[in-house]
């Protein structure tokens, strides 16, 4: 009789699984192909042989599809292939989680069967926890070791591992312990099963955990355990965990036509790979093109000087970056006397300490630093730490060095390991900048870390792309698309090389499409520079010299700019103040020393992880806090700050006075944030209590994370799950929220809609939360413009609380005269402070996004970081009606959109003012939306920056974008004067 | 400072830029490209474009080459059909085929609170760039883009009705005998003699005939030699109009359907366009939202559906083909799973043919959506779990469309979506 053979060829692993007649288990295997496939389930497939040699087989697998396919083998799918197995194996299980590679699957066994997969983003998988354990700088398995040490969790973005980075960087930089981010980036892919996968149906019962990470990883299972609330009689996790999948391929394997194992290895060995691949055309056509290129390009450099031989002064340059540190020190006729480039590992601070004793060392007191300065990430922590004597923003480091190389520069582009930075240069002043958002960052260190997993240095890994003669199309969205697509063109027999020469040209098109968003070549300018230390491979400046059709300078110190930059401002600067530096000295080296401790501020609701770095000498430094204050410290509302003053007002609306016909709560988030004085005042005149839902929080988001069904939509939407959770909770009579196709019609724009999610989010409410019902949720189809119609429905849908139509109509009067109330007070506050602002002489910010962007939790508190560096802060609805009427290019139909344009166009007269626009992750109108807003004060000379926020916490991008803003503009501001 | 003039008021900021507009002159000289979405039905109505002096073309180009080009002018964020379609006309007007000069394109706007709407700034501004002189016409029938659309008369707005009803009937035929041909290409080739002979009918003005040609489409592909004996699965396809129908859009779904041994259900592109003309009149039922559109929209739509039921009957009576959706039936089933009022995007309509699909034993359904698309949130993916409580045995997966997702991903979603429906398939017939 034939033996069952099922084959598991997953995105990393080939599994492999026999099985005799009775269905019991032969043999099992478990490899790593390392792309390899063919070869590895070849000699898998080997190892069997001694079992006998006729066979019915089964593939299954994300990468078993295109073998079985060319093999003309017998295809299961893998859900389907752990389904069948389950049934066998643990008849009993109520659900099934599996992690795999790239996918995550979910099967609910009870109470109706159901299997999900992942959607096209990859959080929360194999690959997502090997990414974080490379930027943790360890392996899997220590990150698992680690992981069980944890004394605290951080909330980290599940969603996908470039948002995940995006929260772990910054807490690497602050010297978090490495045991908690661990364990932390295990709780997260729990939370991404939770909310990605289960979308709103509650795992329970006996739940089986299968897959290589839930089998290997100890941290990861405790984190499902404790999460899901399971205890060991509930929670299976089965000996045969890794190639569950295999032995269900194996089971289904049953139909299978009976065959030999040399006929199958036959089948297996003939498949002709390659076809199913896009690719581009080479970087080079010949050698002496390339030739050209280098002598091109080797022009720009900078000359040396012996750092043993100098005498005399000289001028160091820190930038602390992301994921490296660069540090440079030179002449005052600007030679370079030591320059350093060093990956962080999490401890920038040492690095450079030690390579300040090594400068100290060799120059025995020959050389005199005048003056120091830092730029980067940790700028703020290094200065204090180091005592350096200026500290800049990066952007302004980028520019100076850059203008050293091409006084005419007018475009300059930076790529880094995590960030690409693009400027706009006019007047010698920076006139525009482009920042990247968080999707599409890591795009630098992605090549590192792919070669790394080759096995390969970057620089030999990025040499093999240069000559590619079929460079693969690879996608440019962001990095975990692109190794997905890696993966993909692996198995289907791409080449190093050509792989290679397709991440470079990614990498540029992302920054070309993504970042820059340049529609022609012209627009880019004609003196580009480039720089950043992703420019020295050569491969990748060639895409982009390709993709742009320009040619561009690199120096040649292109990873290193960010502190020759800043070296550059300490010279100019030290000049100017004639000062003595303040930089540690050689003796107070010898003794540095620090140490980390990470408290939770209670200061406000932000609650933010702060850490405090004491130095040796007992000096302090804290890190980490939103609001610029120390830990501990309660901060008073700035009078400044028209966010913190609309909030708070909107939070004291509710009388609390109890109402005769019942209480009704009302979600705080999406539509209410503006119609809230309207609704607290129609529901108190016809004799309702308004009880709100929470503040909004992390914490309220996880609430309510597990009714989620789109994870892609907006975290505002997204949190609003969590508000009704509350409410539901408060025991209130009913939760109110209406669908409202159509804002109020405020006359500006050619319709006046609400965004599809803000105007019928409570149906997916109703859909996906059981608790909710017709009795408690009373989600009506209103449109305020037309008030007899409201009437009448509101009439209907509160007719059992015995409210006559006649209060109804005087509800909605009350609740428009409240809401114009509120409005024209708000109005009335943004006049006043805008008239302080002037009254001291501070630059005020309109801080422009939707209503609902005034919740703390949704804006992070950037309008207290923007107040803490000196700036008044507006809200775009206090501003707008005093801008013109606009016309833009696009289709003007939203309300809050309409306002995004007036304020704009206010803030382009107000010499006083400048705008940034709030955009939420996710926001698909915004899309449309930022483009003519930054037309608008583009076309008025004025400087357009844009902040896009989601679930992320991470203030230290936003707070380089801010301060390049205020830079830019004092920079323009002293060239007027010129 | 810009020029500014004043309305009611308050001054008023142009912040526009110039465009070319279409012209009548035009109409004679220019090319008019369409993109691609409903091959069988676009060759139709194009046809009647023509006949009323257009120049038009559909555009058949693909590839990765369009994906850059749309890649490279427009935002990344913004949907998926935006980028596929601007895509398909700077690749077309790169490719030499045309004389730029002489050639404008041709999109639809809804007027909906979605961002399709916007679709028609978004190719005027990828077209800045590069083509300046190229006119963008709107396609619409909430009177936007006034002087730079197409010129409709009565005449034409009834050939290109009718010709969205033959294009849903022969599409559907179509994908009820293909599966079951017994010669390879014979439902192929039905299908264009058909299409040849509307064509014609809707030049003589035979094409009023609506019984006539009901029939002869019926009867055509049922004369086709076909072995029906064993149901396929059956697939159905809802989602974001254009991932929906457009195979660029959607990676071939159709074909992918097929060539998996499964009868793709496709409903009719005339519900999408009833579902337009309903929610005009869904406003005044439910806002009091009425105007002199409300009427008309009122008796068009009287129209229409009683033009559909003429074919529906006709289709019951006939027996062999699974009959069109009845409009106000899905009407019922929306307010079943979400309400009549959600009306961005595609919205309730969604939900809609779900369910009418699981109540005619479709249960097996493939939700294509671009990636992030709005209205699909709470539509698409936010409503399955409605439709899973109404029909226990729907077996839904939704399928995001980027240019950046491996096909693979995509795949092996529907492969499991397959996977379900074979074993639903196998436990009915053990049962």
């Amino acid at each position: 009789m034939a033996k069952l053979l099922g084959i598991d060829v997953g995105s990393t692993t080939v599994k492999l699984c026999a099985l005799d007649e009775s269905g019991a288990i032969l043999h099992t295997s478990y490899v790593r192909h390392y792309s390899r496939v063919r070869e590895c389930v070849l000699s898998e497939l080997e190892k069997i042989r001694p079992l006998g040699t006729v066979y019915r087989a089964a593939v299954t697998g994300s990468a078993g599809l295109g073998l079985a396919q060319r093999g003309k083998l017998d295809f299961v799918q893998e859900v389907q292939a752990a389904y069948t197995a389950i049934r066998r194996l643990y008849p009993d299980a109520d659900a099934a989680v599996e992690l795999g590679g790239e996918d995550a699957k979910i099967i609910f066994l009870t109470g109706g069967t159901e299997q999900r997969m992942n959607g096209s983003c990859a959080g929360g998988t194999g690959a997502f926890i090997d990414q974080m354990a490379t930027l943790l700088d360890v392996s899997v398995s220590e990150m698992d070791e680690l992981s069980l040490r944890a004394e605290e969790i951080y909330p980290i973005a599940s969603r996908c591992g470039v948002f995940a980075k995006s929260d772990v960087q910054p807490l690497l930089n602050q010297g978090a312990k490495k045991s908690d981010i661990a364990a932390s980036i295990f709780r997260a892919v729990v939370d991404q099963t939770v909310s990605g996968l289960a979308q709103g149906r509650r795992i329970k019962g006996k739940v089986l955990f299968l897959g290589g990470p839930l089998y290997f990883l100890k941290g990861l299972r405790k984190a499902f355990r404790e999460t899901l609330g399971l205890d060991d009689e509930h929670a299976i996790f089965p000996e045969n965990a890794p190639c569950f999948m295999a032995i269900g391929a194996a089971m289904s394997a049953i139909g299978s036509h009976e065959t030999t194992l040399d006929a199958l290895i036959g089948q297996i060995e003939a498949i002709r790979e390659g076809g199913n691949i896009t690719v581009g055309r080479p970087l080079f056509s010949s050698r002496e093109e390339y030739s050209a290129f280098i002598a091109r390009h080797s022009r720009s450099d900078l000359s040396f000087e012996d750092l043993r031989t100098y005498e005399g002064d000289a001028y160091l340059g820190v930038d602390w970056g992301s994921t490296t540190t660069k540090l440079m020190l030179i002449t005052p006729d600007n030679k370079i006397l030591y320059s350093h480039y060093q990956s962080n590992n999490g401890q920038p601070l040492e690095i450079v300490a030690d390579k300040l004793r090594e400068i100290y060392a060799l120059t025995k007191e020959k050389i005199n630093i005048r003056a120091a300065c830092v730029t980067g990430y940790g700028e703020d922590m290094m200065k204090a730490a180091l005592k350096f004597d200026f500290g800049i923003v990066e952007t302004m480091a980028h520019f100076k060095a850059a203008l050293y190389f091409n006084p005419d520069v007018d475009f300059i582009i930076d790529i880094g390991g995590q960030d690409i930075k693009c400027f706009k240069v006019k007047n010698r002043a920076i006139d525009s900048i482009m920042l990247n958002e968080a999707c599409s960052s890591g795009c630098g260190s992605f090549i590192q870390t792919f070669a790394k997993a080759m096995g390969m240095e970057i620089d030999a890994f990025s040499r093999l792309g240069l000559f590619a003669k079929h460079p693969v199309e690879l996608g440019s969205r962001c990095t975990v698309f692109m190794n997905s697509s890696v993966k993909q063109a692996q198995k289907e027999g791409a080449s190093v090389e050509d792989i290679s020469a397709g991440l470079s040209a990614s990498i540029v098109k992302n920054a070309i499409y993504k970042v820059i968003r340049a529609r022609s070549p012209e627009e880019l300018g004609e003196h580009i520079v480039v720089q950043g230390g992703t420019f020295l491979n050569d491969a990748v400046l060639r895409s982009f010299e390709i993709e742009t059709g320009k040619e561009v300078v690199r120096p040649a110190i292109a990873g290193l700019m960010g502190a020759f930059g800043a070296a550059l401002y300490a010279k100019e600067n030290a000049a100017e103040e004639a000062i003595i530096s303040s930089l540690i000295s050689e003796a107070e080296l010898r003794t540095f020393s620090y140490s980390s401790k990470s408290v939770k501020c209670n200061g406000c609701t932000s609650h933010c992880n702060v850490n405090i770095l004491t130095f040796s000498d007992g000096r302090r430094f804290i890190s980490g806090n939103k609001c610029e204050r120390g830990a501990g410290l309660k901060p008073p509302e700035n009078p400044l700050d028209l966010y913190a003053y609309k909030y708070r007002k909107l939070l004291e609306l509710p009388s609390k006075e109890s109402g005769k016909r019942g209480r009704v709560g009302l979600p705080m988030q999406l539509v209410m944030f503006e119609q809230l004085p309207f609704w607290t005042a129609f529901f108190e005149t016809c004799g309702f209590q308004v009880v709100l839902s929470e503040k909004s929080s992390r914490e309220l988001y996880f609430k309510g994370q597990h009714t989620v069904a789109s994870d892609t939509a907006c975290y505002p939407a997204k949190l609003m799950h969590g508000h009704i959770e509350s409410l539901l909770d408060s025991g209130v009579d009913f939760i109110f929220y209406p669908c409202e196709s159509y804002n109020l019609d405020e006359h500006d724009s050619v319709n006046h809609y609400n965004c599809p999610v803000v105007a019928y989010y409570p149906e997916l409410l109703k859909a996906n939360n059981e608790r909710l019902n017709a009795q408690n949720f009373i989600a009506p189809y209103l449109d305020l413009n037309s008030e007899a119609a409201a009437a009448r429905t509101l009439r209907r849908e509160l007719s059992r609380f015995g409210v006559s139509l006649a209060l109804v109509r005087e509800g909605l009067k009350e609740g428009k005269r409240r809401a114009q109330f509120f409005h024209e007070d708000i109005v009335a506050e943004g006049n006043r402070v805008l008239a302080e602002a002037k009254r001291q002489g501070m630059h005020a910010i309109v801080l422009a996004g939707r209503p609902y962007h005034a919740d703390p939790e949704i804006n992070h508190g950037i309008h207290k970081l923007i107040t803490s560096l000196g700036l008044a802060v507006l809200s775009e609805d206090a501003v707008f009606e005093e801008g013109s009427l606009v016309k833009v290019n696009v289709l003007n139909q939203w309300t809050y959109h309409a306002r995004l344009y007036r304020a704009a166009e206010f803030c382009a007269r107000r010499p006083d003012c400048d705008l940034v626009q709030l955009v939420s992750f996710g926001c698909g109108i915004d899309a449309i939306t930022t483009d003519e807003v930054r037309a608008i004060l583009e076309r008025e000379g004025r400087l357009y920056t844009q902040i896009k926020i989601d679930e992320i916490n991470n203030l230290g991008v936003v707070k380089i974008r801010l301060r390049s803003l205020l830079a830019a503009i004092e920079e323009q501001k002293r060239e007027a004067r010129r | 400072m810009t020029d500014s003039e004043t309305y009611g008021g308050t001054p008023v900021a142009d912040y526009t830029d110039p465009y070319p507009r279409f012209t009548r002159e035009m109409k004679e000289s220019h090319t008019i490209l369409v993109p691609d979405m409903l091959p069988w039905h676009f060759d139709l109505l194009t046809h009647v474009m023509r006949s009323e002096g257009y120049r038009v073309e559909v555009l058949h180009n693909e590839g990765r080459a369009v994906i850059d080009e749309g890649l490279k002018h427009v935002h990344n964020d913004t949907c998926f059909p935006a980028l596929c379609v601007i895509g398909q006309y700077l690749d077309a007007l790169k490719s030499g085929k045309y004389d730029v000069d002489k050639t404008a394109v041709l999109i639809t706007q809804t007027g909906g609170g979605c961002r399709a709407s916007n679709y028609l700034p978004l190719i005027r501004k990828a077209l800045k760039a590069e083509f300046p002189q190229v006119p963008v016409l709107s396609l619409n029938f909430s009177g936007l883009e006034k002087g730079n659309g197409l010129e409709l008369n009565l005449t034409m707005l009834k050939k290109l009705a009718y010709s969205v009803f033959y294009g849903d009937l022969i599409m559907t035929c179509f994908n009820q005998t293909k599966p079951y041909e017994r010669t390879e290409g014979s439902s192929a080739a039905v299908r264009v003699s058909l299409v040849e002979a509307l064509r014609k009918a809707l030049d003589s003005g035979e094409y009023k005939r609506l019984k006539y040609y009901t029939g002869r489409i019926l009867e055509a592909f049922s004369a086709v030699d076909a072995d029906r004996s064993e149901r396929k699965i059956r697939v159905g396809i809802v989602g974001e109009i254009y991932v929906k129908y457009s195979p660029l859009g959607n990676s071939h779904l159709e074909d992918f359907l097929l060539s998996e041994g499964c009868e793709p259900v496709v409903p009719a592109l005339m519900d999408f366009l009833l579902y337009c003309v309903v929610n005009t009149l869904n406003d005044a039922r439910f806002y009091g939202r009425r105007d002199a559109k409300t009427l008309l929209f009122g008796i068009v739509y009287r129209w229409l559906y009683a033009k559909e039921k003429t074919i529906i009957g006709m289709m019951k009576e006939h027996g062999v083909f699974e009959p069109l959706h009845d409009f106000e039936h899905l009407r019922a089933h929306a307010d079943r799973v979400i309400h009549q009022g959600v009306k961005m995007g595609e919205g309730w309509l969604i939900p809609a043919e779900m369910a009418a699909l699981c109540e005619s034993g479709v249960e097996n359904i493939v939700c294509a959506q671009p990636f992030g698309c709005l209205p699909n949130h709470i539509a698409g993916k936010g409503a399955a779990r409605t439709v899973k409580t109404l029909f226990p045995e729907a077996n839904i997966v939704p399928v995001d469309y980027d240019p950046s997702a491996t096909k693979v991903n995509q795949e092996n979603r529907i492969k499991l979506m397959l996977a379900t429906a074979r074993e639903h398939a196998a436990e009915k017939q053990r049962a």
